[in-house]
């Protein structure tokens, strides 16, 4: 496998009235083809904002991308002119949205939404777009597919709108696929639907994909990889065995911890993360989470204050892992005991 | 805040036939209605369409299910914010469903709600302290501004709010903050009984767990018996005593929580429970999950039979034919209503 999508210190800010908003502040990864990877964090970690980045979506004004690379089979995405980055939207690279409710043009029949990319990219006449639109909407499960065309969204449940947004990314088979919190706005058994629906379509496709989500049990099932963000940069990155089974860094740690398991009963107390998230329109100047952390608390670590720990490599883990953090503490030998 | 009244229960020990609530086939329908100078009712909203329980004093009782299933419209219907289209509520005896006026304003003083949405549910306008103090201005508590004052800076201290903070507007505080206030606001006049209509799910995982702790303290605290409506499946089972799951305005299985998830009787509990994502790859990859296909019908046209059986995975004839048969105890304390287990 070879690298698809390779960003490299990625900033980005808003400049609002109310101050600079440091929404984004250093964040690489990698992408392999066909992986999956699982971004997760709170409202304000960061998350979408990078994705819109990387498709070039920031609104500007007041948002701008302050540096950084993408680096998207050989091109920096982040150089393109407007109408160059418009040839790869839609067709390399698709990206379905949380809410199908307003993503979804009201005044316009599906058949029309999901034919234009297949028009503008693909030079389809009306009649091959048709078909192939029916065909997509066959392919994510709505029945009666060609008559369907004509309906508008409203003629659609959420559920059903969310697969209608899933045939319009798959539409110019991408190579990758973004979906920001596609099933957040969904019903669990709704959820259950679709994600089996995508992990399907991603095999057949042979798509890499990015899933964005502020839950850890949707990715737990599909991400090949997890990469934890808080204050706007990444926390902690592994296969979904080692974040989720081998936690290392303290924000992950407390975040399953304070998370109910529907697989065991309730007797003890969640463990709690202490405060809120952070202001973003400051600055940190050093771990985004240290006025939350118990670890900096107990080890009486005075760096983590003002300086930016590095994302390295986890200390003792086995070479070829891409389990990383960026954090000063080391978790193990009995420090979480003690907390 | 600790007067003697309200009595310490650490222990949680429950006296199961000391029903605080007692609700007995519930029903409330929406009209809808059509013409423009002269309406007339077409038809009706199925919100809430038979529904029984009992609460038990100092329990937690889940009720749980997917938008539209008539959960909140059944938490609200309880407290007579909504005036119930048939049926009977039973609160400490007294039935509420015929109370009006006074009787029933004097009623809400011993029954509370938390809303879903801290930033919907908090008048922008008005200062925490006002907020807060206002059921006890209603109920002519406190008379005494001093007094008051000082309850309400003791309140917001119980909470986990800087009393420091009461001359402050809800927009100075975060998601979790406001929640607290919502709490507080519940907490004034000592209720015994709080309806809490999906009150996390409007915040962050990490914020998430410092408000369940902080109603369970509560709750052991000063005795509360809760109807904790959510569709957090997991966060349920952490919380709850008991649970109920409803279906399109009607509950389809009842019973205590450890045993409804561990063994679910009603094919809509199965699958609901199977399509909960776990936070952890291993288990992930064991599972098998029930996907039912389809979407909830809607409740203004049930279909005919059982409710469920446009999307049952194990529909018969009769499912088609009978309406859902009432809820039958299968296991100790465990009700379900389905065809096939009955």
């Amino acid at each position: 496998m070879s690298t698809l999508l390779d960003v490299k210190d990625l900033v980005v800010r808003f400049y609002t009235q109310e101050g600079t908003v440091y929404a984004v502040n250093g964040v690489s990864f990698e992408l392999e083809e066909g992986e999956t990877l699982g971004i997760v964090g709170e409202s304000g970690s960061g998350k979408s904002v990078s994705s819109l980045a990387l498709m070039g979506l920031i609104p500007s004004p007041p948002g701008k991308v302050e540096s950084g690379t993408v680096m998207f089979e050989g091109r920096d995405l982040l150089t393109l002119k407007p109408d160059q980055m418009r040839l790869i939207r839609g067709k390399e690279i698709a990206m379905i949205f949380q809410d199908p409710m307003t993503s979804l043009n009201p005044v316009l029949t599906i058949g029309t939404q999901i034919t234009e990319s297949l028009k503008l990219h693909e030079g389809m006449n009306t009649s091959q777009s048709r078909k192939r639109a029916a065909d997509l909407l066959d392919l994510v499960g709505i029945p009666d597919a060609y008559r369907r065309l004509d309906d508008y969204p409203h003629q659609f449940s959420g559920g059903m709108r969310q697969r209608v947004m899933i045939a319009m990314g798959l539409s110019c088979n991408p190579k990758l696929l973004i979906a920001d919190e596609p099933t957040t706005a969904l019903d669990v058994t709704i959820q259950a639907q679709i994600i089996e629906l995508v992990k399907q379509l991603k095999d057949e496709f042979n798509m890499a994909m990015i899933w964005i989500t502020h839950d850890l049990g949707v990715v737990a099932g599909i991400a090949d990889r997890i990469q934890v963000m808080y204050g706007g940069r990444i926390m902690e990155s592994g296969t979904s065995h080692e974040v989720f089974r081998d936690s290392r860094h303290p924000y992950t740690v407390g975040l399953l911890g304070s998370l109910p398991r529907l697989d065991s009963s309730g007797e003890e107390k969640l463990t709690q993360i202490e405060g809120s998230p952070p202001d973003m329109r400051n600055e940190p100047a050093g771990c985004p989470f240290a006025p939350r952390c118990d670890v900096r608390e107990y080890l009486q670590l005075e760096k983590c204050w003002d300086q930016r720990p590095p994302l390295e490599s986890v200390p003792d883990v086995d070479g070829g892992s891409m389990h990383i953090m960026s954090c000063w503490a080391d978790i193990r030998e009995g420090v979480l005991e003690n907390v | 805040m600790s007067s003697p009244a309200m009595a310490v229960d650490k222990q949680k020990v429950l006296d199961e036939n000391d029903h605080i609530l007692e609700v007995s086939d519930l029903k409330k329908h929406f009209p809808i209605s059509s013409g423009i100078v002269f309406q007339r009712q077409v038809g009706a909203v199925r919100a809430v369409d038979g529904v029984s329980f009992n609460v038990v004093r100092g329990e937690t009782l889940g009720l749980v299910g997917e938008s539209g299933c008539g959960k909140s419209t059944t938490g609200r219907t309880i407290l007579q914010l909504y005036r119930p289209t048939e049926g009977s509520v039973k609160f400490e005896g007294q039935e509420l469903s015929t109370m009006t006026g006074n009787d029933l304003r004097q009623m809400r003083r011993r029954m509370q709600i938390i809303f879903q949405d801290p930033f919907a549910s908090l008048n922008p306008r008005m200062t925490v302290g006002s907020i807060v103090s206002e059921p006890l201005q209603i109920h002519n508590m406190y008379a005494n501004k001093k007094e008051r004052q000082q309850y309400v800076e003791q309140l917001m201290e119980r909470v986990g709010l800087n009393p420091y903070f009461i001359n402050r507007y809800p927009h100075e505080f975060s998601g979790g903050q406001r929640q607290r206030i919502g709490i507080a606001r519940a907490l004034a006049l000592q209720p015994s009984f709080i309806v809490a209509d999906e009150p996390i799910s409007a915040l962050d995982v990490s914020i998430q767990a410092q408000v369940v702790n902080l109603m369970e303290e509560l709750q052991d605290e000063l005795g509360l018996t809760y109807l904790f409506i959510a569709h957090d499946l997991s966060m349920v089972r952490h919380i709850c005593d008991r649970v109920a799951v409803m279906y399109l305005g009607k509950i389809v299985e009842l019973g205590p929580v450890d045993e409804v998830y561990d063994n679910p009787q009603h094919p809509y509990t199965q699958a609901l429970l199977s399509a909960v994502p776990v936070p952890d790859p291993v288990v992930e990859e064991d599972r098998q999950r029930i996907i039912i296909s389809g979407d909830l019908p809607n409740p203004s046209n049930p279909p005919t039979g059982c409710n469920f059986n446009t999307r049952c995975p194990v529909a018969f004839d009769l499912c088609y034919q009978e309406p859902d048969p009432p809820l039958i105890e299968v296991r100790p304390k465990h009700f379900v209503s389905c065809h096939r287990v009955t």
